[in-house]
């Protein structure tokens, strides 16, 4: 073995019923270097970390490991981790209602004669919440800290464990500029310390600041090994490894005419249902027929919360406001009217929100419009079945049976069975949040190419978007949203990330809203 | 590793019958159904079994007659079990709710002297008041199921005591007592009940003629269809099933009027659960709230919904109890609701929501009601026979387990 080498991975094979997971997957990590795992959704990546860290178990799949030289054969993660292997998966694993120490010790405690030692286990909290950069108290617990914070508990839980190879499951695809920022920082520190990472992640030009060398999977192969101190690294050249054909442009070419408003919300408030906290205040907006509208903003800027209190009252109390469609005024009680006023919420957290997870892809596409494929009071099978199937087919859904669990599909496949769900419903509104969070670049792609058929056909199509770049190649107009008020509104002539940020940072005072000018108390 | 290489073979199986384009649909349905189909072909290896060891007389037609008779009440509610379980929940009134329900039947009838059939749609009514009250707190208020129905478990129990002043009411009138010992009539007469053969000739009819007019619409979409032998094969063991039932059941008095109200609930609550909207919103609330809230699904008015159609089973299956008994007595109904949660599971249904079936739960109740009865047959006692209940429950949802690990 070539002693350079940490970790060797030769041709891993996993099956899933009906489909190949991993397909003979190679890929070798140097010590102490920062490799960065790239691939669409639905390349293996995640399931190729579950049989690195014995997830999978030994046994579940063919191919050999070799860990610092050695064969190994994880049974279980515990194995795993004995030999300095950790993994933070996208998903956060910390029990939000026990205390940072609680967690990072979970299953680690520290005892003596059978009593755990909670002043040496705060005392070494304390050391690794410094290593990571995070200043607050062990007894804090989880739910009180924000995701990004969340985030680098994980890590010094792994760091806790005496970590050689620390995994990390898209890092930052939940957080904010910033907090992402900090978080790559941590792991270039920790490479200093000598700790090898594997990074998966989407965001490549975050890969191209911090990696040291790349892999790339597509379908469930492997199809290129880079170096970045060799080879040449660019975005062009890892996007078109991924996905196999070259995307010349991210943002496709729009066509789409703008006519009346559609929708208007006016002088629009809503408290936080639990904490006494303003999510939107005094929010006026408005969207017109075949126009794509941008919400920008950071993470917790209160969008998918003024939102969902739109749609239906479904998030919130205190809720004041007028919502007109087509200049009527309407109340929107529930979702139920909401959806027959035709408009379509597709959530940003789709595990929880969006899917039925345990149900098949037909019920799940049929959920919002079953009216639809209702005669006379009863459901119509082979009607249901054509409808679901013709709509994903329309947005070209990759799957092997329409009566298969929505849980085994990938990411981007799942996002597409949420879209199909409220396409069934002929909405005229729709509104996008996130719309394309942790999916590969093809899938995006043919995302907003879904949302530029919507705007052509006249409908009105809302993304709320973390992503600047994003929000401004899809959108005509765009709001930028900020402790829960509309800063600014940029049209398609003055937008640019930096006109989006300056308005983020203005003051509270200098807030305009639709031309006029407006003073709002915080 | 036996266990490996079965599963090995079974997905060869299904992989075999998916690769070979005839049989693919076929393989997708067995997969889909493997659970529900290996509790129906464990209640026939059970059947066989008792079968062997009673020396036939589990299977003479006055004993099918008693399974029949004494299981009706838990499949009753059994069938109510199961919508309450699929939305996520679970109710530990229901025996206390049945015996309520009896008491207050015979109250009316003994005490108030109120027409029998009177008496017992007043008792339908108590069973739905209580369902609502249940309903009620769970759904609007949003106290857990287990606290609100343990809450109503002791609450209706004590209600019965009360009423009844701890005292057995009964004999009841001679037409609530044929509710449960009562059989349809055969206008014909003779040695064999001919119209119990009528009735299943006229089952299957029904059988044969929705199985060819589903195959037209499926053939009409343009979907597969099942490989004509598989759909005649499948069809024919249907008939053999039903024919052989009502011929059993001809060679003694017939149908018993139980198994018409048998037949109209699971026929009933079999559509609903899979061909209308309030049951297809009982599966998406039990599978995931959230996303059914905001696909537009009113959970709460669905929730309520559960918990009051289960009061109303509750009601029937007190109706049935008390009139096979032909008393009321406060000590009615006692762990009935354990039963019916025990078919529902041991019919494949999922402890967190959102998966099992009405037709799995009748089986579930079955397999537990032929084990009972083999069991008496063979002399042992209750003692023996909740062990073995027990046993079979563990097992069942051991093999749920074991083939879910397998996807």
């Amino acid at each position: 073995m070539n002693n350079n080498l940490i970790l060797e991975m030769k041709q891993i094979t996993k099956d899933y019923p009906g489909v190949r997971a991993l397909d003979q997957v190679d890929i070798k990590v140097k010590e102490g270097e920062i490799h960065a795992l790239c691939g669409e959704n639905g390349a293996g990546k995640s399931t190729l970390m579950k049989v690195l860290s014995g997830v999978i178990p030994y046994g579940d799949y063919d191919g050999d490991i070799f860990y610092e030289g050695k064969r190994c054969e994880f049974k279980n993660v515990k194995q795993s981790e004995l030999m300095g292997i950790g993994i933070i998966h996208q998903e956060l694993a910390l029990i939000q209602d026990l205390s940072i120490a609680e967690n990072i010790f979970l299953a680690n405690e520290i005892s003596k004669r059978g009593v755990i030692d909670w002043d040496e286990a705060n005392r070494q909290t304390i050391a690794l919440l410094k290593k990571v950069g995070l200043d607050e108290a062990p007894e804090e617990l989880i739910k009180d800290l924000s995701v990004g914070k969340q985030q680098l508990v994980e890590i010094a839980k792994a760091l806790s464990k005496d970590i050689k190879l620390l995994i990390l499951d898209e890092p930052t695809s939940s957080l904010n500029e910033e907090d992402s920022q900090n978080l790559l920082k941590m792991i270039k520190e920790l490479k200093s310390q000598g700790v090898t990472s594997i990074i998966i992640s989407h965001k490549l030009s975050e890969l191209e600041q911090i990696g040291d060398s790349l892999t790339v999977l597509r379908d469930g192969k492997t199809v290129d090994y880079l170096d970045f101190k060799k080879d040449e690294v660019n975005e062009d050249r890892i996007i078109k490894a991924m996905v196999g054909r070259e995307i010349t442009n991210l943002y496709p070419e729009k066509s789409n005419k703008i006519g009346d408003i559609l929708l208007e919300v006016k002088n629009w408030s809503v408290d936080h249902p639990l904490y006494d906290r303003r999510m939107a205040d005094n929010v006026s907006f408005y969207v017109k027929k075949g126009e794509v509208v941008g919400f920008a903003g950071l993470m917790g800027a209160g969008r998918s919360e003024l939102f969902r209190s739109i749609f239906g009252k479904s998030f919130g109390r205190n809720i004041k406001g007028e919502t007109y469609i087509n200049g009527q005024r309407v109340h929107l009680n529930n979702v139920s009217q909401a959806i027959k006023h035709g408009m379509a919420y597709a959530t940003e957290d789709r595990k929880t929100y969006g899917l039925i997870l345990i149900d098949s892809i037909k019920n799940n596409v049929t959920l919002a419009g079953l009216n639809k494929v209702i005669k006379r009071g009863v459901i119509d099978d082979n009607l249901e079945v054509r409808d679901s199937e013709k709509q994903v087919k329309a947005l070209k859904l990759k799957y092997s049976d329409i009566n298969q669990d929505t849980l085994n599909l990938s990411g981007g496949n799942q996002q597409k069975v949420v879209l199909s769900k409220w396409m069934y419903t002929a909405p005229d509104i729709l509104i996008l949040d996130e719309p394309t969070r942790g999916i590969d670049v093809g899938a995006k792609y043919e995302i907003y190419q879904i949302i530029n058929q919507l705007a052509e056909m006249g409908k009105a199509v809302i993304v709320i978007s973390s992503e600047m770049p994003e929000v401004i190649g899809v959108s005509d107009r765009v709001y930028v949203m900020d402790n829960a008020v509309i800063k600014g509104e940029l049209t398609k002539d003055n937008v640019s990330q930096e006109a989006i940020m300056r308005t983020i940072l203005k003051k509270k005072e200098e807030v305009k809203v639709n031309g006029e000018t407006k003073t709002t108390t915080a | 590793m036996a266990k490996l290489k079965q599963r090995l073979l079974e997905n060869k199986l299904i992989k075999w019958m998916r690769g070979n384009e005839k049989l693919a649909l076929l393989g997708s349905l067995l997969k889909d159904n493997i659970r529900q189909y290996g509790m129906f072909m464990a209640l026939i290896i059970i059947m066989i079994f008792f079968y062997f060891v009673t020396n036939g007389i589990s299977v003479r037609p006055l004993n099918i007659n008693n399974i029949i008779l004494q299981n009706a009440h838990i499949i009753v509610l059994a069938v109510g079990m199961l919508f309450v379980i699929v939305t996520g929940n679970i109710d530990l009134s229901v025996g206390s709710v049945a015996a309520f329900v009896g008491a207050m039947i015979a109250i009316f009838m003994r005490r108030m002297d109120i027409a029998w059939y009177i008496a017992t749609l007043m008792g339908i009514g108590i069973g739905i008041l209580a369902g609502m009250w249940n309903g009620f707190w769970i759904a609007f208020i949003k106290i857990p199921a287990f606290i609100v129905t343990l809450g109503g478990m002791l609450i209706f129990r004590g209600l019965t005591l009360l009423v009844l002043g701890g005292q057995t009411i009964g004999p009841l009138s001679g037409g609530f007592n044929r509710i449960s010992s009562g059989f349809i009539s055969d206008p014909f007469g003779g040695e064999l009940h001919w119209l119990t053969l009528i009735a299943g000739f006229i089952a299957s009819a029904f059988v044969i003629f929705s199985t060819i007019k589903k195959r037209r619409r499926r053939i009409d979409f343009n979907f597969e269809v099942l490989p004509i032998w598989v759909s005649v094969l499948v069809t024919s063991l249907t008939l053999i099933g039903i024919n052989l039932l009502t011929y059993t059941l001809a060679q003694h008095r017939g149908l018993p009027n139980v198994s018409i109200i048998l037949f109209v609930v699971i026929v009933i609550y079999t559509f609903i659960s899979k061909k209308t909207k309030i049951g297809r919103h009982m599966y998406a609330v039990g599978g995931n709230k959230n996303a059914a809230e905001l696909s537009g699904v009113n959970t709460r008015k669905t929730l309520f919904l559960a918990y009051t159609n289960m009061g109303m089973l509750a009601a029937f299956s007190g109706i049935i109890y008390a009139a096979r008994l032909n008393a009321a007595t406060p000590k009615a109904g006692e762990l009935f609701e354990l039963d019916a949660i025990g078919s529902v599971f041991i019919g494949g249904a999922s402890m967190s929501g959102g998966i099992g079936t009405v037709g799995g739960a009748v089986i579930g109740a079955l397999v537990m009601g032929v084990i009972n009865n083999g069991m008496s047959l063979l002399g042992l006692g209750i003692d023996w026979q909740q062990v073995v209940k027990g046993l079979v429950l563990l097992m069942a949802v051991w093999f749920d387990i074991a083939t879910k690990n397998k996807r």
